[in-house]
């Protein structure tokens, strides 16, 4: 069963066109990647799945709950969402702990202590057991995008989103994170993830979608899509991506 | 005449201290030292100031200003989230009352209340609830300002984490929002404390009793009793009291606030 159905998504910033027809299905369990040059619409994509941003037109239905209906209290579908942002945005005036706390106590009413044992089982999961007391501003970037990670979790999510969460991390912070974010595919987590890396969507993705212009310009399995792509305009921004330098291999 | 640069600095700052010492001898030699003492610091007269300057006049002063304020702050944050709701009147409702309060002197605030509305209504108030009134009115409309720049100085992406966790626009800005915006304005709302204060001293105008009276009205009548200016030194040093050390923490909290985005939030954590 489906649980992201998108279908003829258009957004528009005033006369920019950032989505032209958005088309797309996420079965549970699948790890979707989407890749395409900067201002392609995959971050506006991504934030239309949980209505931060709100399209103009088309329809997003997660889990059988359409998003984009009105009268749908949007809430309460969120929860069902987690997001992890490119600037991690961890509540800076909150520990960790309480970061990880404050919206399973006054969103899903759990009780401290039991909101403090998931938390904690999640902080574990991440790496980050024992930094329950430091403030976000004492962690590195990747223990801040970890935090922000075991912080979704927190709240048992059927689907994760990822907005290019590693790209604002120092290379070498970097694998830390996509370690997170494998091993959170393995154990069966459906996840949609806005990526510039390729070797994380090779390996780790079920379907591989470009965007280019607002619209999906080709999809289908890493190895097709970043292995064998079809589309001119897929070639060229991956041999840019691959190959920044212009270099033959 | 060709000077070295050495010579130069020695000959300008050689001036500069000569003109303020002859301004200083001058000073001491002209003064007269004995009305100046009895003028403005005699001791006997001060005596007789205690303990009333401080058990009543500046605890007055103290409760007026804190009271004030804690009515101000809270207005003050209704206004800003009026100023920044998505319904139209909301918006011009909090402008109209924010550029009135800022625009007309505080002592016509406290002549309304003190007379104004009370003849208007056939009321009476209190003098308590007359100063908190006219206090908190006007510095409301000073603080909504500074909150509302709080609250749009703290990153998005917080209200967006928020809303994404599932959190509903209300709390998210109660959870969230409004404890970082209230961190970012702390300083300029310490310095506001600092100004409704002094401004406290307006109410010495409104009809008050021997029990209500605060540092100003104290001193003006004890002037007249005692024939010299000391009360008023005395109220005026009382007032530094309660400024100065405000004022040394709000530079305090600010170098925290903009040292914190570096050194970590250990502080308040």
């Amino acid at each position: 069963m489906s649980v992201i159905e998108i279908s003829g998504l258009h957004k528009a910033f005033g006369s920019l066109e950032v989505l032209r027809g958005i088309d797309l299905t996420v079965e549970r369990g699948d790890v979707v990647c989407i890749i395409g040059p900067s201002g392609s619409g995959k971050s506006t994509l991504l934030r239309c799945v949980n209505l931060l941003e709100q399209p103009d037109s088309g329809k997003v239905v997660v889990d059988g709950t359409e998003l984009t209906d009105p009268d749908v209290d949007i809430d309460k579908a969120r929860r069902r969402l987690g997001m992890v942002f490119q600037s991690f945005n961890l509540f800076n005036h909150l520990t960790v702990l309480d970061n990880l706390t404050i919206a399973q106590r006054k969103v899903l009413g759990r009780s401290r202590d039991e909101a403090e044992r998931i938390a904690k089982q999640n902080l574990e999961k991440v790496g980050l057991a024992g930094r329950e007391r430091s403030m976000p501003s004492q962690l590195s970037g990747g223990q801040q995008q970890r935090a922000a990670i075991a912080r979704a979790l927190s709240m048992d999510p059927q689907v994760m989103l990822f907005d290019e969460p590693t790209s604002a991390l120092d290379p070498e912070l970097v694998g830390d994170v996509l370690g997170v974010m494998r091993a959170l595919a393995d154990e069966g987590m459906t996840m949609l993830v806005v990526t510039h890396e390729m070797q994380f969507a090779r390996e780790v993705a079920d379907t591989v979608l470009f965007m280019d212009g607002g619209v999906v310009v080709e999809q289908g399995p890493p190895a097709q899509v970043i292995g064998a792509p079809t589309q001119e305009r897929t070639r060229t921004f991956l041999a840019r991506v691959l190959n920044p330098t212009g270099d033959n291999p | 005449m060709a000077l070295t640069r050495r010579q130069r600095r020695t000959a300008v700052r050689g001036t500069q201290y000569g003109v303020l010492v002859a301004a200083v001898l001058v000073l001491v030699f002209a003064a007269n030292w004995g009305d100046i003492q009895r003028g403005f610091f005699d001791l006997n007269a001060a005596k007789q100031l205690f303990p009333d300057v401080l058990t009543i006049a500046l605890v007055n002063t103290v409760k007026y200003t804190v009271l004030g304020f804690v009515f101000g702050l809270l207005l003050g944050l209704v206004l800003a989230l009026m100023r920044l709701s998505s319904v139209p009147p909301y918006r011009w409702l909090a402008t109209v009352y924010i550029e009135f309060f800022r625009g007309v002197p505080a002592l016509l605030v406290f002549l309304a209340f003190g007379f104004g509305v009370p003849i208007a209504f056939h009321v009476r108030f209190t003098t308590l609830s007359t100063v908190v009134a006219a206090l908190g009115l006007v510095g409301a409309a000073y603080m909504a300002e500074t909150i509302r720049a709080g609250i749009q100085a703290v990153p998005k992406g917080q209200l967006e984490a928020a809303r994404s966790l599932g959190m509903s626009q209300f709390r998210a800005m109660v959870s969230i929002v409004i404890p970082q915006a209230f961190r970012i304005v702390l300083p300029p709302l310490t310095n506001e404390l600092i100004l409704l204060a002094k401004d406290s001293s307006l109410v010495y105008l409104l009809g008050l009793t021997g029990s209500e009276y605060e540092l100003t009205k104290y001193g003006r009548d004890a002037m007249n009793t005692v024939q010299s200016m000391t009360p008023l030194v005395a109220a005026g040093l009382c007032y530094l009291i309660i400024t100065i050390p405000l004022s040394y923490l709000s530079r305090y909290l600010e170098r925290r606030t903009s040292g914190e985005s570096k050194r970590g939030l250990e502080v308040l954590s």
